[in-house]
């Protein structure tokens, strides 16, 4: 079986993002640029299988401009097998990269995707279950477990939802997008690294994968959070009292 | 006396230890059969710094930790100095005696201060100078009755004028961070805290220069540098609480001293206090200014023995977008000195730290802290930090997996992971930057800061280790990359027998290879009777000499930095 994992290129988690001051987006110009950290847990359960015994192959595609080959190379240190690079210049949304990979599942034939279930730059939450729905496959979102049977017929997966876990039996090949505390993701170790240097990175094209993109979502605006005003010490429960009373008007 | 003899004798320097301190109590002046010892001039220490990884609220759980867990050195009021002192010497045990010279704080000199600083800058408040008595590790405690909370220069030279006039001692505190008692009183002196002069003056974008009060906290002026793209020279595990006036007295160094050198370098000017009030405005701006004696260096470094800093001039480097950290294990010593100069030679230009811990820190860290997970799978002798900082990602990551790869397959290296993103940075960094909050979970610790030739550095540790046979877990880190070892002697209690076997050989030791019993932890009241051990009589001599002429009275941080006996009656 092979396992295809989804990887995005993402501005790190511990960086503190700036919106460009003409509001169209966030500033990304010498910014530090990582795995999007869901891909990241994706990737390692992709692997933790094929180490299981499960799977044969893993194969890490990012889909973006020329530096995804960045996280791609992260991707094979981590242990991915190889690594397909679909070049497109602009960042797309959730329903195009759903059909760029629906397309490439069609010529890859894998038994599982992973994604993660969110990338933290835009907080979507969709592309997984999009492309399970384009390729007609069973879903498990947010998994916190997932366990193949022997036959690697179908997968138990937990998913985390709210008041408890919810426990899915899939029929594979299926889509699963990965949670939180589903694992701990490995480092790229000095020999992996050595060794990912002699993994293929294909690059595609959209033309390749004769994928037409058209978005029907417009960015308007992008603005930062309003900033936290900074709080008053009270000097006495009578004066408390009667600010929730008459400034905040919750009592 | 040639320095081949002190090699030869561990007796010899017990001899002159005991002749030194007999010397000490006769005070001040020069006795021949000291200068004949022939002590050889030290490598000059290279900045101090504090090990603390605690931020202000971590402080506070440290020390709440303690107070649960008795520390048998603050079972009476003077016992703990009783105790730090019996190390100079093995059998010549001298007790910190207040000097007799200083008043006390009489009723007179609050309602004075009150009058100058205001009211609510003036602090009797018992819980606040609990606080401000004791140092984070609980290890120092003085019994000052009043901290005084300056906001400006004037008032700093106010409060100094008044208290020499008066002869009480003084204290200059920052974020008390220190580990060597710098920063609390011993006895009754009143505590300076400059935490409210934390204004920024002036930044220049161009050359790169700050400006700023004391009082300004390490993180913050890495907050507002981080908005213009600067960062500071220096950068250590207290930030988010140590001053950078605390940071200059103390000439701290850190994690970043092998990319921006020493405080020394880096500070261009600073304004400072001295005891009668005088402000002495050496607020330079300049990279180069040979005008006369550049005096500011006597205040970087000199533990606030001198003059009390009020503001600080310094050079800041631009951010570089590019940083990679490797986690590197090293089956031996030796290869980890390889390494360091490999990594010198072949990544000089991005190099930004070089950082070493042994098995027995690592896994320190790993039984007393939550989250914490070796890096590399299998358990080394030795792991080594390698930062590089740069302006081009994709060349410097080459460049390091390159110098790795090809000491991966020369042996040196072991095994080693390379993060992938910040957040693996820093949980490498939370590893290196951990122990001493681990030491602190572990039970009482010893600690040695010193400089030595990096071959010998891990030999002390192996040699102490021996001596000790198992009655202590021997630990030793630090900055490789400077020849600086922190070596930390971890028990489950505080003990004289245990305290004699590692005191005062260590001091010895170093001594003999030509170390600095202090590196870049400044003396404070836990050395000030070991200098000799790095530096000469003549020297010292000469240190007393400018003490006494910018502090007649020695109201300035007394006790600290220089053996007390030169100073009392």
């Amino acid at each position: 079986m092979k396992i295809l994992v989804a990887v995005k290129r993402v501005v790190d988690y511990a960086v503190k993002i700036r919106v460009k001051p003409d509001k169209t987006g966030v500033d990304t110009q010498n910014v530090k640029m990582s795995m999007n950290p869901f891909c990241e847990i994706a990737l390692e359960e992709a692997l933790r299988i094929k180490e299981a015994g499960f799977a044969k192959e893993v194969v890490a595609v990012s889909i973006g401009p020329s530096q995804c080959v960045d996280t791609l190379r992260t991707g094979l240190a981590m242990g991915a097998d190889r690594a397909i690079h679909v070049e497109a210049s602009s960042s797309f949304l959730p329903l195009s990269i759903a059909k760029i990979l629906k397309s490439l599942a069609d010529v890859e034939n894998p038994g599982l995707i992973f994604l993660g279930k969110q990338a933290i730059d835009d907080d979507c939450n969709q592309t997984g279950q999009m492309v399970a729905a384009l390729l007609g496959w069973p879903q498990a979102t947010f998994a916190s477990k997932v366990v193949l049977d022997k036959d690697k017929k179908f997968a138990t997966v937990d998913r985390e939802v709210d008041g408890g876990l919810e426990t899915l039996s899939i029929d594979l090949p299926a889509v699963i997008t990965t949670d939180l505390r589903l694992n701990q993701p490995r480092y790229a170790t000095l020999p992996n690294i050595m060794k990912a240097k002699s993994k293929p990175i294909k690059k595609m094209t959209l033309e390749d994968l004769k994928v037409d993109i058209k978005s029907d979502i417009e960015i308007v605006e992008v603005t930062e959070p309003p900033k936290r005003k900074s709080g008053v010490i009270v000097s006495s429960v009578d004066e408390l009292i009667d600010k929730l009373k008459n400034e905040a008007h919750v009592v | 006396m040639m320095i081949h003899s002190w090699r030869r004798s561990g007796d010899f320097i017990r001899s002159a230890c005991k002749s030194l301190s007999s010397f000490r109590q006769k005070h001040n002046s020069m006795s021949p059969s000291v200068s004949d010892l022939g002590f050889v001039n030290r490598y000059e220490s290279k900045g101090k710094t504090f090990e603390s990884n605690a931020g202000k609220g971590r402080n506070t759980e440290l020390l709440d930790h303690h107070h649960h867990h008795h520390h048998p050195c603050l079972g009476g009021r003077n016992m703990w100095t009783m105790q730090q002192y019996k190390s100079f010497g093995s059998s010549s045990a001298s007790k910190v005696q207040r000097n007799p010279l200083f008043s006390s704080l009489e009723p007179k000199d609050v309602s004075y201060f009150k009058e100058i600083l205001g009211e609510k800058h003036v602090v009797e408040d018992e819980e606040r100078l609990e606080t401000a008595n004791t140092d984070w590790m609980h290890k120092y405690r003085g019994s000052s009755k009043l901290m005084l909370l300056p906001k400006n220069t004037e008032e700093v030279s106010q409060i100094l004028k008044y208290c020499d006039s008066r002869s009480l001692a003084v204290v200059p505190q920052g974020g008390n961070t220190g580990l060597v008692g710098g920063s609390v009183p011993v006895f009754d002196e009143v505590i300076i805290n400059v935490g409210l002069m934390n204004k920024v003056l002036s930044f220049d974008e161009v050359s790169g220069v700050l400006v700023c009060e004391a009082g300004c906290i390490l993180e913050n002026l890495a907050a507002f540098l981080d908005t213009k793209g600067f960062v500071m020279p220096l950068d250590l595990g207290a930030k988010g609480s140590c001053h950078i006036g605390g940071n200059v007295s103390t000439n701290a160094g850190g994690l970043r001293l092998i990319r921006y050198g020493s405080l020394h370098g880096t500070v261009l000017g600073l304004e400072a206090v001295t005891a009668n009030g005088n402000v002495l405005d050496m607020l330079g701006t300049l990279r180069k200014d040979n005008t006369g004696y550049d005096l500011k260096h006597l205040f970087i470094g000199s533990e606030g023995s001198l003059g009390i800093v009020t503001k600080v001039s310094i050079l800041t480097q631009p951010k570089m977008s590019s940083v990679n950290l490797a986690f590197i294990a090293c089956k031996d010593f030796l290869s980890c000195q390889k390494l360091l100069v490999e990594a010198k030679r072949n990544l000089g230009e991005i190099l930004s730290a070089f950082e070493f811990l042994d098995n027995n820190s690592m896994d320190l860290v790993l039984n007393h802290l939550d989250g914490v997970r070796n890096p590399v799978s299998s358990s080394e002798n030795f792991y080594i930090l390698i930062e590089t900082t740069g302006s081009g990602e994709t060349y410097d990551r080459e460049k390091l997996e390159a110098f790795l790869l090809k000491s991966l397959e020369q042996g040196l290296v072991s095994d080693g992971v390379i993060a992938q993103d910040i957040n693996q940075a820093s949980s490498f960094w939370r590893i290196r930057e951990g122990i001493t909050e681990a030491l602190q979970k572990a039970g009482a610790c010893y600690k040695y800061d010193l400089s030595l030739p990096v071959e010998e550095i891990y030999n002390i540790v192996n040699d102490l280790r021996g001596r000790l046979d198992g009655l202590a877990n021997v630990m030793g880190y630090g900055h490789l990359g400077d020849g600086n070892l922190h070596l930390n002697i971890s028990a489950a209690e505080y003990n004289d027998k245990l305290l004699g076997l590692i005191e005062p050989y260590v001091y010895e030791w170093t001594s003999k290879h030509r170390g600095s019993i202090s590196a870049e932890h400044g003396l404070g009241v836990m050395k000030a009777n070991e200098i000799f051990y790095s530096k000469s009589p003549e020297t010292v001599a000469l240190m007393v000499s400018l003490k006494k002429l910018l502090d007649p009275k020695g109201i300035l941080n007394p006790y600290k930095v220089l053996p007390h006996s030169f100073f009392s009656p």
